[in-house]
């Protein structure tokens, strides 16, 4: 096992630096350059700038003292905004975006394995029905139209729930609702079909031979197989609700770090978009390796496995 | 490779006379007359897409206390649905329990609710599956899937319900049992996983034990060990045990009475020898002539001709006459009554009528 999370942490390092690498060049070779906007800018000052950030130096250069920034895990001060440093900008807008994400997936799972647990017990039931046609609907409603509906019906029309921003557990309502419908309505189809699969093994019904309490049978027996399918994509999962936020906190004005980062790219704002590129793989290979952890944990005949490999 | 396997099986265990005068140092006949379990008229059935499989219509038969019965039948006659209305395991819909009872300890297993089924299961009546690659929670530990019925049952501390873990797993023959609770599934072969089930079965102390065809999966010599166990255990224990299996070498080898079904009925019962030797059923007769033998040759191997009726609509009659060479008028027309031979051996035919001399004469 430990050579396992050794092999992987290797792993984990050089995809990030493959995904860092790629996002350097692509936006180097993209024409443009940071100061284009500001067309008064006289000739001087625009060098002196660059100068500043480096941008005179040759591609290559800059590379290197790109990966050192990467390794010392400072990236500098940020171009547009010159008063922060893309740390403060990580440090300030990433906990919001963390949170939003965090409870999205918290609210996703567990609505969507219970609703796909019940669903697989009232199979082709009224509870079935209605659960299979919520996550159509679900699937199919992008999480940006879904937002803009209700925050016209809910907080406009009813006045029910604040429109915007994250200050109070009330504000996360509605962004949470319209981030974590996709996702519910996913792992629900995913639980119920696995559901279904798993309820007619043998073993289910040595478990119900055994008298064994309901609940006892679906959490223990049931569910814990069931689960497996839904853990494999929770790694797809997380990088979808990942990118989700960036929109829902543009939708309802929440300041994370997708705000931040949109803009960064709008104005070539090199720093930050390299920053927060590189803290998200990190974040989320981290995220994948734990869903690794906790499949191996699930399933002891992949355990086993690794543990062949390390002696 | 199971085919062939059976094959060697039959011919192995098969050798029936000798098994069959072998009373394994016990005298079965005195089993007592203590009736355990009382199958009355059962009749199940399940709604499909193609309409009602009537899957038993009729079934009836007593278990005493101490003794294995024997179920055989073909494919499809109705075997494991049997087992699975004692249990309490028919899955209502699409089945339904249309009829009969179900007599264990002055209740009715039919008429219980889920909860009062729950009180039963796994405690007064066990069962055992096929396939013991499958039977088992690939998840979870042995030790949990041991003691979790124990403790559901009588309530006890862990370390008690894992000294009792330890005791069946004795038991039943594995080695180094304290090792082996915190392994998995994967971690064991098919014989020793049978093992495992037959000690989760075991683990509640049950009067009655169903073992529906325990010794299919496995192979030859590994049946050989089970069926070994089997009768080990029902003398430790005085556990009866219903043997569900379509391999009359099995029976051979640890049956004391048979039941032999078709078409969802009981056609004939009786006790080992008055089967083996003095079959009266078409029928029965048909399955013994038709398993491979060491003191018979190639050409007087003789399977049944034809198939078993539709279940969605089965004749009113006799359903063995489409196939039967002794098949009569009557027969297509008129279930027969049961004819009581002796104490034990009863079959439903109409050539045990009186009239039938007259026709084949
Ligand atoms: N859940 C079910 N739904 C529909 N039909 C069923 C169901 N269970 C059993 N049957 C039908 O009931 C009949 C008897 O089946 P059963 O499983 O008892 O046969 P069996 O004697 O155990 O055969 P085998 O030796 O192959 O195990 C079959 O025709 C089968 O198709
Ligand atoms: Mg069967």
């Amino acid at each position: 096992m430990a050579v396992y999370i050794v092999k992987r942490f290797f792993m984990m390092i050089a995809t990030i630096l493959i995904i860092a690498t790629l996002t350097f060049f692509l936006m180097h070779s993209i024409p443009g350059s940071p100061f284009d906007e500001e067309r008064t800018t006289n000739p001087t000052i625009q060098a002196n700038l660059e100068k500043y950030y480096k941008l005179d130096q040759p591609v290559a250069v800059q590379y290197v003292y790109y990966l050192k920034s990467i390794v010392t895990f400072d990236f500098g001060p940020s171009i547009k905004k010159p008063n922060e440093t893309v740390n403060s900008l990580l440090a300030r807008g990433f906990p919001i975006s963390f949170e939003l994400g965090m409870i999205t997936i918290l609210v996703a799972v567990i609505s969507g394995v219970t609703l796909g647990t019940f669903a697989a017990l009232r199979h082709n039931g009224f509870i079935d029905y209605m659960a299979m046609t919520f996550a159509v609907v679900g699937i199919s409603v992008p999480n940006f139209v879904l937002a803009t509906l209700l925050i016209q019906q809910v907080a406009v029309t009813w006045q029910l729930l604040p429109p915007a921003t994250w200050s109070s557990p009330l504000h996360m309502i509605l962004p949470t609702l319209a981030l974590a419908t996709g996702p519910t309505a996913i792992i629900a189809r995913l639980t119920r079909a696995s559901m279904l699969e798993v309820l007619t093994q043998d073993y289910m019904k040595m478990a119900r031979a055994k008298g064994l309490t309901p609940f006892r049978i679906v959490v223990r027996h049931a569910l814990r197989n069931a689960l497996m399918p839904v853990v494999t994509i929770m790694g797809t999962m997380l990088a979808g609700i990942l990118t989700g936020t960036f929109v829902i906190e543009k939708i309802f004005a929440i300041p994370g770090m997708g705000k931040y980062f949109v803009e960064s790219i709008n104005n070539r704002d090199y720093p930050v978009i390299m920053g927060s590129t590189v803290f998200y793989s990190a974040f989320l290979v981290f995220m994948l390796f734990l869903v690794d952890i906790v499949y191996g944990f699930l399933d002891p005949r992949i355990k086993l496995h690794r543990k062949d490999g390390d002696v | 490779m199971n085919e062939h396997q059976f094959d060697n099986a039959n011919a192995l265990v098969c050798n029936r006379n000798e098994d069959l005068d072998r009373q394994k140092g016990k005298n079965r006949k005195t089993v007592s007359t203590e009736k355990v379990l009382t199958v009355e008229e059962l009749h199940v059935s399940f709604k499909t897409f193609g309409g009602e499989v009537q899957a038993l219509r009729g079934v009836s038969f007593e278990l005493y206390k101490g003794e294995t019965l024997a179920i055989v039948g073909e494919s499809g006659c109705g075997k494991s649905v049997t087992a699975n209305t004692i249990m309490g395991l028919i899955p209502q819909p699409p089945g339904r329990i249309k009829n009969g009872k179900v007599l264990f300890k002055g209740k009715d297993l039919t008429k219980l609710s889920k909860a009062g089924l729950r009180k039963i299961q796994g405690v007064d009546i066990s069962m055992i599956f096929q396939d013991p690659m499958t039977a088992l929670n690939p998840t979870l530990q042995i030790g949990e899937q041991l003691t979790e019925g124990y403790r559901t049952h009588h309530k006890v501390s862990k370390a008690n319900a894992r000294e009792k873990a330890i005791e069946m797993l004795e038991l039943v023959g594995i080695p180094n049992p304290e090792e082996r609770l915190k392994q998995y599934p994967h971690q064991f072969s098919g014989g020793m996983r049978q093992r495992i089930v037959i000690a989760i079965a075991l683990i509640c102390e049950p009067e009655l034990l169903i073992a529906d065809e325990p010794t299919t999966a496995l192979d030859v010599t590994i049946q050989a060990q089970i069926l070994e166990l089997f009768n080990e255990i029902q003398e430790k224990t005085g556990v009866s045990i219903i043997l569900i299996t379509h391999d009359l070498g099995v029976v051979a080898k640890i049956a004391d009475r048979i039941a032999v079904m078709y078409a969802g009925k009981v056609i004939e019962i009786g006790e080992k020898r008055e089967i083996f030797y003095t079959p009266q059923h078409p029928y029965t007769k048909g399955l013994l002539n038709s398993v491979p033998r060491l003191d018979l040759k190639e050409e007087e191997l003789q399977p049944i001709e034809g198939t078993p009726p539709d279940l969605f609509a089965p004749p009113v009659g006799c359903p063995f006459t489409a196939r039967c060479p002794f098949a009569m008028d009557v027969c297509d027309r008129v279930y027969p009554e049961t004819t009581h031979l002796t104490k034990n051996h009863a079959v439903n035919c109409w050539l045990q009528d009186e009239r039938a001399k007259l026709v084949f004469t």
